[in-house]
Protein backbone atom coordinates (compact mmCIF):
# COMPACT_ATOMS: atom_id res chain seq x y z
CA UNK A 1 0.00 0.00 0.00
CA UNK A 2 2.54 2.10 1.31
CA UNK A 3 4.86 1.15 -2.05
CA UNK A 4 1.95 1.95 -4.34
CA UNK A 5 1.58 5.38 -3.44
CA UNK A 6 5.41 6.06 -3.39
CA UNK A 7 5.54 5.15 -7.15
CA UNK A 8 2.61 6.93 -8.46
CA UNK A 9 3.63 10.04 -6.02
CA UNK A 10 6.69 10.60 -8.28
CA UNK A 11 5.45 9.38 -11.32
CA UNK A 12 1.70 9.75 -12.29
CA UNK A 13 -0.15 13.31 -12.94
CA UNK A 14 -3.40 12.90 -10.75
CA UNK A 15 -6.19 10.91 -13.29
CA UNK A 16 -8.52 13.23 -12.30
CA UNK A 17 -11.66 11.91 -14.41
CA UNK A 18 -11.00 9.04 -12.74
CA UNK A 19 -11.04 10.18 -9.28
CA UNK A 20 -14.16 12.10 -10.16
CA UNK A 21 -15.63 8.74 -11.33
CA UNK A 22 -14.85 7.28 -8.20
CA UNK A 23 -17.56 9.29 -6.49
CA UNK A 24 -21.01 8.62 -7.20
CA UNK A 25 -22.58 12.32 -6.15
CA UNK A 26 -21.18 13.78 -8.93
CA UNK A 27 -23.66 11.50 -11.17
CA UNK A 28 -26.38 13.82 -9.97
CA UNK A 29 -27.20 17.24 -11.02
CA UNK A 30 -28.19 20.08 -8.97
CA UNK A 31 -30.37 22.60 -9.98
CA UNK A 32 -30.08 20.77 -13.74
CA UNK A 33 -25.98 21.17 -13.58
CA UNK A 34 -23.59 19.23 -11.85
CA UNK A 35 -22.68 19.39 -8.32
CA UNK A 36 -19.77 22.16 -7.98
CA UNK A 37 -18.70 21.07 -4.40
CA UNK A 38 -16.50 23.42 -2.71
CA UNK A 39 -17.31 22.70 0.93
CA UNK A 40 -14.81 19.74 1.11
CA UNK A 41 -13.56 21.48 4.57
CA UNK A 42 -16.37 20.87 6.05
CA UNK A 43 -17.41 16.95 4.92
CA UNK A 44 -15.99 15.40 2.16
CA UNK A 45 -17.73 13.29 -0.12
CA UNK A 46 -17.34 9.64 -0.12
CA UNK A 47 -15.56 7.35 -2.98
CA UNK A 48 -17.39 4.42 -4.38
CA UNK A 49 -15.01 2.65 -2.51
CA UNK A 50 -15.77 3.51 1.13
CA UNK A 51 -19.82 2.80 0.33
CA UNK A 52 -19.02 -0.85 -0.87
CA UNK A 53 -16.48 -1.37 1.90
CA UNK A 54 -19.48 -0.12 4.28
CA UNK A 55 -22.23 -1.82 2.60
CA UNK A 56 -20.06 -5.58 2.33
CA UNK A 57 -19.84 -5.01 5.48
CA UNK A 58 -23.43 -4.91 6.56
CA UNK A 59 -24.40 -7.51 4.03
CA UNK A 60 -21.67 -10.40 4.24
CA UNK A 61 -19.56 -10.29 7.68
CA UNK A 62 -21.64 -7.78 10.50
CA UNK A 63 -21.59 -8.61 14.03
CA UNK A 64 -19.97 -6.57 17.46
CA UNK A 65 -16.32 -6.81 17.58
CA UNK A 66 -14.70 -7.80 20.86
CA UNK A 67 -16.84 -10.13 22.07
CA UNK A 68 -18.33 -13.12 19.33
CA UNK A 69 -16.13 -16.25 19.78
CA UNK A 70 -17.77 -17.10 16.15
CA UNK A 71 -16.39 -16.59 12.81
CA UNK A 72 -17.18 -13.36 11.78
CA UNK A 73 -17.13 -11.55 14.94
CA UNK A 74 -13.44 -12.95 14.76
CA UNK A 75 -12.59 -12.09 11.02
CA UNK A 76 -14.37 -8.58 11.43
CA UNK A 77 -12.56 -7.72 14.92
CA UNK A 78 -9.33 -7.97 12.91
CA UNK A 79 -10.60 -5.96 10.01
CA UNK A 80 -11.58 -3.48 12.60
CA UNK A 81 -7.97 -3.45 14.86
CA UNK A 82 -6.31 -3.60 11.25
CA UNK A 83 -7.52 -0.44 10.84
CA UNK A 84 -5.22 0.90 13.59
CA UNK A 85 -2.42 -0.16 11.26
CA UNK A 86 -3.73 1.67 8.58
CA UNK A 87 -4.10 5.03 10.44
CA UNK A 88 -0.60 4.25 12.10
CA UNK A 89 1.36 4.37 8.69
CA UNK A 90 -1.05 7.17 7.09
CA UNK A 91 0.28 9.38 10.12
CA UNK A 92 3.69 7.40 10.88
CA UNK A 93 2.94 6.45 14.61
CA UNK A 94 5.32 4.44 16.11
CA UNK A 95 2.66 1.43 16.90
CA UNK A 96 -0.72 0.83 16.50
CA UNK A 97 -2.14 0.41 19.96
CA UNK A 98 -1.13 4.37 19.73
CA UNK A 99 -4.33 4.91 18.12
CA UNK A 100 -7.83 5.63 19.84
CA UNK A 101 -11.13 5.43 17.96
CA UNK A 102 -13.75 7.91 19.17
CA UNK A 103 -16.51 9.63 17.46
CA UNK A 104 -14.73 12.70 15.72
CA UNK A 105 -12.41 14.95 16.62
CA UNK A 106 -14.08 17.40 18.83
CA UNK A 107 -14.55 13.82 21.30
CA UNK A 108 -10.78 13.14 21.19
CA UNK A 109 -10.27 17.33 22.00
CA UNK A 110 -13.03 16.19 24.87
CA UNK A 111 -11.08 13.01 25.99
CA UNK A 112 -7.94 14.72 26.34
CA UNK A 113 -9.37 17.67 28.55
CA UNK A 114 -11.34 15.05 30.52
CA UNK A 115 -8.56 12.18 30.96
CA UNK A 116 -5.05 13.88 30.68
CA UNK A 117 -6.39 17.60 31.61
CA UNK A 118 -8.45 16.62 35.14
CA UNK A 119 -5.60 14.14 35.65
CA UNK A 120 -2.53 15.77 35.04
CA UNK A 121 -3.61 20.08 35.32
CA UNK A 122 -4.04 21.90 38.14
CA UNK A 123 -4.96 25.77 39.10
CA UNK A 124 -2.71 27.89 37.66
CA UNK A 125 -1.63 25.27 34.77
CA UNK A 126 -1.64 26.54 31.21
CA UNK A 127 -2.83 25.97 28.07
CA UNK A 128 -1.48 27.39 25.39
CA UNK A 129 -4.16 28.19 22.22
CA UNK A 130 -3.74 30.24 19.20
CA UNK A 131 -6.49 32.80 17.65
CA UNK A 132 -7.43 30.89 14.51
CA UNK A 133 -8.86 27.80 16.73
CA UNK A 134 -12.12 26.36 15.60
CA UNK A 135 -14.29 26.05 19.16
CA UNK A 136 -13.17 21.95 19.33
CA UNK A 137 -9.96 23.38 20.38
CA UNK A 138 -11.13 26.56 22.44
CA UNK A 139 -14.70 25.37 24.70
CA UNK A 140 -13.47 22.01 26.23
CA UNK A 141 -10.10 24.09 27.68
CA UNK A 142 -13.17 26.63 28.89
CA UNK A 143 -14.95 23.61 30.25
CA UNK A 144 -11.49 22.35 32.28
CA UNK A 145 -10.92 25.88 33.25
CA UNK A 146 -14.24 26.34 35.36
CA UNK A 147 -13.24 23.10 36.69
CA UNK A 148 -9.66 23.25 37.62
CA UNK A 149 -8.75 26.85 37.69
CA UNK A 150 -6.69 26.85 34.57
CA UNK A 151 -5.24 29.22 32.52
CA UNK A 152 -6.01 29.67 29.08
CA UNK A 153 -3.71 31.61 26.52
CA UNK A 154 -4.11 32.81 23.55
CA UNK A 155 -1.34 33.34 20.96
CA UNK A 156 -1.72 36.32 17.87
CA UNK A 157 -2.01 35.89 14.18
CA UNK A 158 -0.94 38.58 11.94
CA UNK A 159 -3.25 40.21 9.05
CA UNK A 160 -2.48 37.32 6.68
CA UNK A 161 -3.06 34.91 8.67
CA UNK A 162 -0.02 33.59 10.47
CA UNK A 163 0.63 32.78 14.25
CA UNK A 164 3.45 35.37 15.32
CA UNK A 165 6.13 33.04 16.22
CA UNK A 166 7.70 35.76 18.57
CA UNK A 167 5.09 36.27 20.30
CA UNK A 168 3.87 32.54 20.70
CA UNK A 169 7.19 31.89 22.43
CA UNK A 170 6.62 35.16 24.73
CA UNK A 171 3.61 33.58 25.88
CA UNK A 172 5.44 29.99 26.51
CA UNK A 173 6.81 29.86 30.17
CA UNK A 174 7.11 27.60 33.04
CA UNK A 175 3.18 26.71 33.92
CA UNK A 176 2.59 26.15 29.95
CA UNK A 177 1.90 22.70 30.46
CA UNK A 178 -0.52 22.06 26.98
CA UNK A 179 -0.11 23.69 23.57
CA UNK A 180 -2.94 23.26 21.47
CA UNK A 181 -2.84 24.25 17.94
CA UNK A 182 -4.37 23.47 15.02
CA UNK A 183 -2.43 21.90 12.19
CA UNK A 184 -4.16 24.05 9.59
CA UNK A 185 -7.01 26.72 9.63
CA UNK A 186 -10.22 25.64 8.40
CA UNK A 187 -11.11 29.32 7.71
CA UNK A 188 -7.55 30.65 6.34
CA UNK A 189 -6.15 27.46 5.12
CA UNK A 190 -2.84 28.16 6.88
CA UNK A 191 -0.43 25.44 7.57
CA UNK A 192 0.92 26.09 11.27
CA UNK A 193 4.92 25.79 11.54
CA UNK A 194 4.05 22.46 13.70
CA UNK A 195 7.57 20.93 14.21
CA UNK A 196 8.83 24.30 15.21
CA UNK A 197 5.62 25.23 17.25
CA UNK A 198 6.22 21.69 19.04
CA UNK A 199 10.37 22.26 19.68
CA UNK A 200 9.72 25.35 21.42
CA UNK A 201 6.38 23.69 23.82
CA UNK A 202 8.74 20.80 24.55
CA UNK A 203 11.67 23.10 25.72
CA UNK A 204 9.27 24.36 28.14
CA UNK A 205 8.14 21.29 29.22
CA UNK A 206 4.50 21.16 27.98
CA UNK A 207 2.72 18.25 25.99
CA UNK A 208 1.62 19.42 22.89
CA UNK A 209 -2.07 18.11 20.80
CA UNK A 210 -2.23 18.73 16.92
CA UNK A 211 -5.46 19.44 15.97
CA UNK A 212 -5.40 17.57 12.53
CA UNK A 213 -8.83 18.00 11.19
CA UNK A 214 -7.98 19.95 7.71
CA UNK A 215 -4.22 19.03 7.57
CA UNK A 216 -4.95 15.29 7.43
CA UNK A 217 -6.82 15.38 4.24
CA UNK A 218 -3.99 17.78 2.60
CA UNK A 219 -0.55 17.42 3.83
CA UNK A 220 1.43 14.06 4.66
CA UNK A 221 1.66 13.83 8.27
CA UNK A 222 4.01 12.18 10.13
CA UNK A 223 3.30 12.90 14.00
CA UNK A 224 7.06 11.13 14.80
CA UNK A 225 8.58 14.13 12.55
CA UNK A 226 6.35 16.71 14.51
CA UNK A 227 7.52 15.31 17.57
CA UNK A 228 3.73 16.01 18.58
CA UNK A 229 2.34 14.45 21.99
CA UNK A 230 -1.42 13.92 20.62
CA UNK A 231 -2.80 14.44 17.15
CA UNK A 232 -6.53 14.01 16.35
CA UNK A 233 -8.86 14.44 13.47
CA UNK A 234 -12.24 12.97 11.82
CA UNK A 235 -12.76 10.83 9.24
CA UNK A 236 -15.68 12.37 7.61
CA UNK A 237 -13.02 15.10 6.46
CA UNK A 238 -10.88 12.39 5.36
CA UNK A 239 -13.49 10.82 2.52
CA UNK A 240 -14.69 8.43 5.08
CA UNK A 241 -17.94 7.94 6.78
CA UNK A 242 -19.06 10.23 10.29
CA UNK A 243 -19.37 9.28 13.22
CA UNK A 244 -15.40 8.05 13.49
CA UNK A 245 -12.49 9.86 14.78
CA UNK A 246 -9.08 9.43 15.71
CA UNK A 247 -6.92 10.32 18.43
CA UNK A 248 -3.17 9.51 18.15
CA UNK A 249 -1.50 9.77 21.92
CA UNK A 250 1.81 8.68 22.69
CA UNK A 251 2.19 5.62 24.77
CA UNK A 252 3.56 6.84 27.45
CA UNK A 253 1.20 9.33 28.13
CA UNK A 254 -1.85 6.87 27.02
CA UNK A 255 -0.73 4.69 30.04
CA UNK A 256 -0.87 7.06 32.75
CA UNK A 257 -3.80 8.55 31.76
CA UNK A 258 -6.88 7.22 32.99
CA UNK A 259 -9.99 6.45 30.91
CA UNK A 260 -12.41 8.72 29.57
CA UNK A 261 -15.98 6.82 30.27
CA UNK A 262 -16.76 3.86 32.04
CA UNK A 263 -18.51 0.80 30.02
CA UNK A 264 -18.11 -2.48 28.36
CA UNK A 265 -15.31 -3.19 26.27
CA UNK A 266 -12.48 -0.44 28.16
CA UNK A 267 -12.47 -2.84 31.24
CA UNK A 268 -10.24 -5.62 32.41
CA UNK A 269 -12.19 -6.88 35.36
CA UNK A 270 -15.23 -5.97 36.96
CA UNK A 271 -16.82 -6.56 40.28
CA UNK A 272 -19.50 -4.01 42.75
CA UNK A 273 -16.42 -3.27 44.91
CA UNK A 274 -13.78 -2.40 41.88
CA UNK A 275 -13.24 -2.88 38.29
CA UNK A 276 -9.78 -2.55 36.51
CA UNK A 277 -9.24 -1.03 33.24
CA UNK A 278 -7.81 -2.75 30.19
CA UNK A 279 -4.92 -1.81 28.47
CA UNK A 280 -4.85 1.05 25.87
CA UNK A 281 -6.17 1.69 23.33
CA UNK A 282 -9.32 -0.15 24.63
CA UNK A 283 -9.16 1.70 27.88
CA UNK A 284 -10.41 4.55 25.90
CA UNK A 285 -13.03 2.56 24.02
CA UNK A 286 -15.83 2.18 26.24
CA UNK A 287 -19.56 0.40 24.97
CA UNK A 288 -19.68 -0.69 21.37
CA UNK A 289 -17.48 1.30 18.37
CA UNK A 290 -18.25 2.54 15.46
CA UNK A 291 -17.49 -0.82 14.19
CA UNK A 292 -18.28 -0.23 10.51
CA UNK A 293 -17.60 3.21 10.35
CA UNK A 294 -14.03 2.67 11.35
CA UNK A 295 -14.01 0.07 9.12
CA UNK A 296 -15.27 2.46 5.83
CA UNK A 297 -12.30 5.11 6.99
CA UNK A 298 -9.69 2.17 6.58
CA UNK A 299 -11.41 2.08 3.57
CA UNK A 300 -11.28 5.50 2.61
CA UNK A 301 -7.22 5.73 3.74
CA UNK A 302 -6.14 3.05 1.40
CA UNK A 303 -7.89 5.06 -1.12
CA UNK A 304 -6.14 8.06 -0.33
CA UNK A 305 -3.02 5.74 -0.36
CA UNK A 306 -3.81 4.49 -4.01
CA UNK A 307 -3.29 7.98 -5.44
CA UNK A 308 -0.69 9.29 -3.29
CA UNK A 309 -1.73 12.07 -1.09
CA UNK A 310 1.30 14.06 -2.26
CA UNK A 311 -0.35 13.93 -5.30
CA UNK A 312 -3.27 14.98 -3.79
CA UNK A 313 -1.70 17.72 -2.55
CA UNK A 314 -0.02 18.87 -5.50
CA UNK A 315 -3.81 18.93 -7.92
CA UNK A 316 -5.21 21.03 -4.94
CA UNK A 317 -2.38 23.83 -4.58
CA UNK A 318 -2.47 24.01 -8.65
CA UNK A 319 -6.39 24.77 -7.86
CA UNK A 320 -5.78 27.03 -5.36
CA UNK A 321 -3.39 28.78 -7.24
CA UNK A 322 -5.17 29.26 -10.25
CA UNK A 323 -7.97 30.36 -8.31
CA UNK A 324 -6.62 32.86 -6.22
CA UNK A 325 -5.84 35.65 -8.80
CA UNK A 326 -9.23 35.07 -9.99
CA UNK A 327 -10.68 35.96 -6.65
CA UNK A 328 -8.68 39.25 -6.10
CA UNK A 329 -9.38 40.14 -9.48
CA UNK A 330 -13.24 40.94 -8.08
CA UNK A 331 -14.38 44.33 -7.64
CA UNK A 332 -14.74 44.46 -3.71
CA UNK A 333 -13.41 41.13 -2.81
CA UNK A 334 -10.69 40.49 0.59
CA UNK A 335 -9.48 37.39 0.69
CA UNK A 336 -9.11 36.28 4.38
CA UNK A 337 -6.15 34.16 4.87
CA UNK A 338 -3.04 35.19 2.32
CA UNK A 339 -0.45 32.78 4.43
CA UNK A 340 2.10 31.72 1.81
CA UNK A 341 2.24 28.31 3.69
CA UNK A 342 -1.58 27.93 2.69
CA UNK A 343 -3.64 24.90 1.54
CA UNK A 344 -6.92 24.74 -0.20
CA UNK A 345 -9.16 27.07 2.09
CA UNK A 346 -10.55 30.40 -0.05
CA UNK A 347 -12.16 32.58 2.18
CA UNK A 348 -13.33 35.78 1.37
CA UNK A 349 -15.97 38.40 1.88
CA UNK A 350 -17.19 41.50 -0.48
CA UNK A 351 -17.91 44.55 0.52
CA UNK A 352 -20.70 44.94 -0.71
CA UNK A 353 -22.80 42.10 0.04
CA UNK A 354 -23.10 39.82 3.00
CA UNK A 355 -21.83 36.13 3.05
CA UNK A 356 -25.25 34.77 3.71
CA UNK A 357 -26.65 37.04 0.69
CA UNK A 358 -23.18 36.00 -1.35
CA UNK A 359 -23.81 32.11 -0.30
CA UNK A 360 -27.41 31.94 -1.31
CA UNK A 361 -26.92 33.40 -4.32
CA UNK A 362 -24.31 31.60 -5.12
CA UNK A 363 -26.14 27.96 -4.01
CA UNK A 364 -28.54 28.76 -6.51
CA UNK A 365 -25.75 28.92 -9.22
CA UNK A 366 -25.19 25.24 -8.24
CA UNK A 367 -21.96 26.32 -6.39
CA UNK A 368 -21.92 24.45 -3.04
CA UNK A 369 -19.63 26.45 -0.83
CA UNK A 370 -20.28 27.33 3.03
CA UNK A 371 -21.11 30.74 5.14
CA UNK A 372 -20.69 31.60 7.90
CA UNK A 373 -18.06 31.99 11.26
CA UNK A 374 -17.04 28.21 10.55
CA UNK A 375 -17.31 27.66 14.29
CA UNK A 376 -14.36 30.30 14.90
CA UNK A 377 -16.43 32.92 15.89
CA UNK A 378 -12.80 34.58 18.13
CA UNK A 379 -11.31 34.61 14.71
CA UNK A 380 -13.93 36.31 12.69
CA UNK A 381 -13.47 39.00 15.70
CA UNK A 382 -9.97 39.11 15.18
CA UNK A 383 -10.14 39.91 11.61
CA UNK A 384 -12.96 42.06 12.24
CA UNK A 385 -15.54 40.18 10.27
CA UNK A 386 -19.01 38.78 11.06
CA UNK A 387 -18.38 35.68 8.35
CA UNK A 388 -16.90 34.90 5.62
CA UNK A 389 -17.91 33.06 2.13
CA UNK A 390 -15.90 29.64 2.37
CA UNK A 391 -14.48 27.92 -0.44
CA UNK A 392 -12.80 24.31 -0.16
CA UNK A 393 -11.11 22.17 -2.48
CA UNK A 394 -11.07 18.64 -2.24
CA UNK A 395 -9.45 15.97 -4.77
CA UNK A 396 -12.17 15.92 -7.20
CA UNK A 397 -12.27 19.65 -7.48
CA UNK A 398 -10.93 21.04 -11.06
CA UNK A 399 -10.87 24.24 -12.83
CA UNK A 400 -14.70 23.93 -13.81
CA UNK A 401 -15.25 24.60 -10.17
CA UNK A 402 -13.54 27.53 -9.93
CA UNK A 403 -14.44 29.22 -12.79
CA UNK A 404 -18.05 27.99 -11.97
CA UNK A 405 -17.59 29.93 -8.48
CA UNK A 406 -16.15 33.11 -10.15
CA UNK A 407 -19.32 33.02 -12.36
CA UNK A 408 -21.51 32.32 -9.67
CA UNK A 409 -19.40 35.46 -7.60
CA UNK A 410 -20.05 37.88 -10.67
CA UNK A 411 -24.31 36.95 -10.50
CA UNK A 412 -23.67 38.12 -6.63
CA UNK A 413 -22.24 41.81 -8.49
CA UNK A 414 -24.99 42.03 -10.75
CA UNK A 415 -27.71 41.82 -8.38
CA UNK A 416 -26.08 43.81 -6.23
CA UNK A 417 -24.91 46.61 -7.64
CA UNK B 1 -32.27 33.59 -11.54
CA UNK B 2 -35.51 34.50 -11.08
CA UNK B 3 -36.42 33.78 -7.73
CA UNK B 4 -33.16 35.05 -6.97
CA UNK B 5 -34.29 38.45 -8.41
CA UNK B 6 -37.46 38.40 -6.55
CA UNK B 7 -35.48 37.75 -2.85
CA UNK B 8 -32.86 40.95 -3.60
CA UNK B 9 -35.68 43.11 -5.11
CA UNK B 10 -34.64 46.41 -5.37
CA UNK B 11 -36.31 47.46 -2.60
CA UNK B 12 -34.85 44.89 0.22
CA UNK B 13 -31.62 46.07 -1.53
CA UNK B 14 -32.18 49.71 -0.37
CA UNK B 15 -33.22 49.07 2.89
CA UNK B 16 -30.31 46.66 3.70
CA UNK B 17 -27.66 49.15 2.30
CA UNK B 18 -29.47 52.33 4.09
CA UNK B 19 -31.42 50.92 7.23
CA UNK B 20 -34.19 53.09 8.21
CA UNK B 21 -34.32 54.07 12.29
CA UNK B 22 -30.91 52.41 12.58
CA UNK B 23 -29.86 54.00 16.07
CA UNK B 24 -30.15 53.41 19.49
CA UNK B 25 -33.07 55.23 21.67
CA UNK B 26 -31.54 56.33 25.00
CA UNK B 27 -34.54 56.23 26.81
CA UNK B 28 -36.26 53.02 25.54
CA UNK B 29 -39.34 51.56 28.08
CA UNK B 30 -37.82 48.02 26.83
CA UNK B 31 -35.05 46.60 24.40
CA UNK B 32 -34.31 43.25 23.35
CA UNK B 33 -31.34 41.86 21.45
CA UNK B 34 -31.63 38.58 19.25
CA UNK B 35 -29.03 36.50 17.75
CA UNK B 36 -28.95 33.88 14.58
CA UNK B 37 -26.43 31.67 16.34
CA UNK B 38 -26.57 29.91 13.28
CA UNK B 39 -25.10 32.82 10.96
CA UNK B 40 -24.26 35.07 13.28
CA UNK B 41 -26.46 37.91 12.48
CA UNK B 42 -27.17 40.19 15.73
CA UNK B 43 -29.27 42.95 16.30
CA UNK B 44 -31.03 44.61 19.34
CA UNK B 45 -34.47 46.64 18.82
CA UNK B 46 -35.23 49.51 21.31
CA UNK B 47 -39.08 50.55 22.11
CA UNK B 48 -40.20 53.11 23.72
CA UNK B 49 -44.21 52.81 24.15
CA UNK B 50 -46.67 55.44 25.01
CA UNK B 51 -48.90 55.43 28.53
CA UNK B 52 -51.86 54.06 26.36
CA UNK B 53 -49.78 50.92 25.27
CA UNK B 54 -48.65 52.33 21.46
CA UNK B 55 -45.56 52.18 19.88
CA UNK B 56 -44.31 55.88 20.13
CA UNK B 57 -40.54 54.63 18.66
CA UNK B 58 -38.79 52.06 17.61
CA UNK B 59 -35.20 52.13 16.47
CA UNK B 60 -32.65 48.84 15.55
CA UNK B 61 -28.90 48.84 16.07
CA UNK B 62 -26.56 45.28 14.73
CA UNK B 63 -25.18 43.75 11.29
CA UNK B 64 -26.80 40.93 9.32
CA UNK B 65 -27.65 39.75 6.05
CA UNK B 66 -29.11 41.96 3.26
CA UNK B 67 -32.68 40.17 4.01
CA UNK B 68 -32.31 40.74 8.18
CA UNK B 69 -31.52 44.31 7.90
CA UNK B 70 -34.04 44.92 5.14
CA UNK B 71 -36.69 43.14 7.62
CA UNK B 72 -35.47 44.95 10.36
CA UNK B 73 -35.73 48.11 8.97
CA UNK B 74 -39.05 47.78 7.68
CA UNK B 75 -40.42 46.48 10.50
CA UNK B 76 -39.22 49.85 12.17
CA UNK B 77 -41.25 51.84 9.43
CA UNK B 78 -44.42 49.31 10.36
CA UNK B 79 -44.87 49.31 13.93
CA UNK B 80 -44.78 53.11 14.72
CA UNK B 81 -48.00 53.72 16.38
CA UNK B 82 -48.96 50.31 16.58
CA UNK B 83 -50.17 48.08 20.02
CA UNK B 84 -48.17 45.05 20.73
CA UNK B 85 -51.53 42.80 20.24
CA UNK B 86 -51.81 44.82 16.85
CA UNK B 87 -47.70 43.48 15.88
CA UNK B 88 -48.44 40.26 17.05
CA UNK B 89 -51.03 39.92 14.42
CA UNK B 90 -49.07 41.20 11.84
CA UNK B 91 -46.12 39.11 12.71
CA UNK B 92 -48.32 35.82 12.25
CA UNK B 93 -49.42 36.66 9.28
CA UNK B 94 -45.91 38.15 8.12
CA UNK B 95 -44.48 34.78 9.24
CA UNK B 96 -46.80 32.43 7.61
CA UNK B 97 -45.72 34.58 4.56
CA UNK B 98 -42.88 33.70 4.67
CA UNK B 99 -42.96 30.07 4.86
CA UNK B 100 -45.47 29.94 2.12
CA UNK B 101 -48.49 29.01 4.56
CA UNK B 102 -51.33 30.85 4.66
CA UNK B 103 -52.38 32.16 1.47
CA UNK B 104 -55.78 32.51 2.57
CA UNK B 105 -54.64 35.27 4.58
CA UNK B 106 -55.95 38.32 3.65
CA UNK B 107 -53.42 41.25 2.71
CA UNK B 108 -54.11 44.36 4.41
CA UNK B 109 -52.15 47.65 4.02
CA UNK B 110 -49.47 46.83 6.41
CA UNK B 111 -49.10 43.55 5.19
CA UNK B 112 -48.68 44.43 1.63
CA UNK B 113 -45.96 46.04 2.83
CA UNK B 114 -44.22 43.02 3.44
CA UNK B 115 -44.56 41.44 0.50
CA UNK B 116 -41.41 42.39 -0.93
CA UNK B 117 -40.09 39.84 1.72
CA UNK B 118 -41.84 36.74 0.50
CA UNK B 119 -39.23 35.49 -1.97
CA UNK B 120 -37.74 34.13 0.80
CA UNK B 121 -40.22 31.50 0.62
CA UNK B 122 -38.21 29.71 -1.80
CA UNK B 123 -35.01 29.75 0.14
CA UNK B 124 -36.18 27.91 3.82
CA UNK B 125 -32.54 28.30 5.07
CA UNK B 126 -33.42 32.44 4.59
CA UNK B 127 -36.50 32.41 6.28
CA UNK B 128 -35.22 33.18 10.04
CA UNK B 129 -32.94 36.23 8.46
CA UNK B 130 -36.80 37.64 7.55
CA UNK B 131 -37.71 37.03 10.93
CA UNK B 132 -34.89 37.24 13.69
CA UNK B 133 -35.72 41.46 14.12
CA UNK B 134 -39.54 40.51 14.58
CA UNK B 135 -38.68 37.46 17.09
CA UNK B 136 -36.46 39.91 18.78
CA UNK B 137 -39.20 42.91 18.25
CA UNK B 138 -41.86 40.18 20.23
CA UNK B 139 -39.48 39.47 22.70
CA UNK B 140 -38.54 42.95 23.90
CA UNK B 141 -42.74 43.37 23.98
CA UNK B 142 -42.90 41.14 26.16
CA UNK B 143 -40.17 41.84 28.03
CA UNK B 144 -37.51 39.34 27.42
CA UNK B 145 -34.32 40.89 26.73
CA UNK B 146 -32.44 38.04 24.56
CA UNK B 147 -33.94 35.73 21.74
CA UNK B 148 -32.09 33.16 19.84
CA UNK B 149 -33.15 31.51 16.61
CA UNK B 150 -32.71 27.78 16.69
C1 LIG C 1 -9.79 22.61 12.46
C2 LIG C 1 -10.96 21.82 12.94
N1 LIG C 1 -10.99 21.33 14.18
C3 LIG C 1 -12.01 20.61 14.65
C4 LIG C 1 -13.12 20.36 13.88
C5 LIG C 1 -14.23 19.57 14.46
O1 LIG C 1 -14.47 18.41 13.74
P1 LIG C 1 -15.69 17.48 14.11
O2 LIG C 1 -16.90 18.33 14.06
O3 LIG C 1 -15.68 16.43 13.07
O4 LIG C 1 -15.43 16.94 15.47
C6 LIG C 1 -13.16 20.86 12.58
C7 LIG C 1 -14.33 20.64 11.73
O5 LIG C 1 -15.04 21.51 11.33
C8 LIG C 1 -12.06 21.60 12.09
O6 LIG C 1 -12.05 22.09 10.86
Amino acid sequence: MQSVSDIKENTEPLDFNKIREDFPIFRQSMNGSPLVFLDSAASAQKPQQVIDTIREVYENEYANVHRGLYKISELLTHRYEGVRDIICNYINAANSHEIIFTRNATESINLIANSFGRSFLKKGDEIVITELEHHANIVPWQLLREEKGIVIKVAPINDIGDVIMSEFEKILGPRTKLVAVSHMSNVLGTVLPVVEITKMAHSVGAKVLIDGCQSVTHIPVDVKEIGCDFFVFSGHKLYGPSGVGVLYGREDLLEKMPPYMGGGDMISSVTFEKSTWANFPHKFEAGTPAIVQVIGLGAAIEYINSIGLKQISIHENNLLEYATPKLLNIDGLRLIGKSINKASVLSFTLDFAHPHDIATIIDRSGVAVRAGHHCAQPLMERMDIPATVRASIGMYNDYNDIDSLIEAINVVHEIFN
Amino acid sequence: MDELRELYQEVILDHGKHPRNFKSIEDATSKAHGNNPLCGDQLTIYIKLSDDGLIQDIAFTGRGCAISMASASMLTELAIGKTESRMNEIFTAFHEMCIGSGNSIELDEELEKLQVLSGVREFPTRVKCATLSWHTLIAALSGDIEVTTE
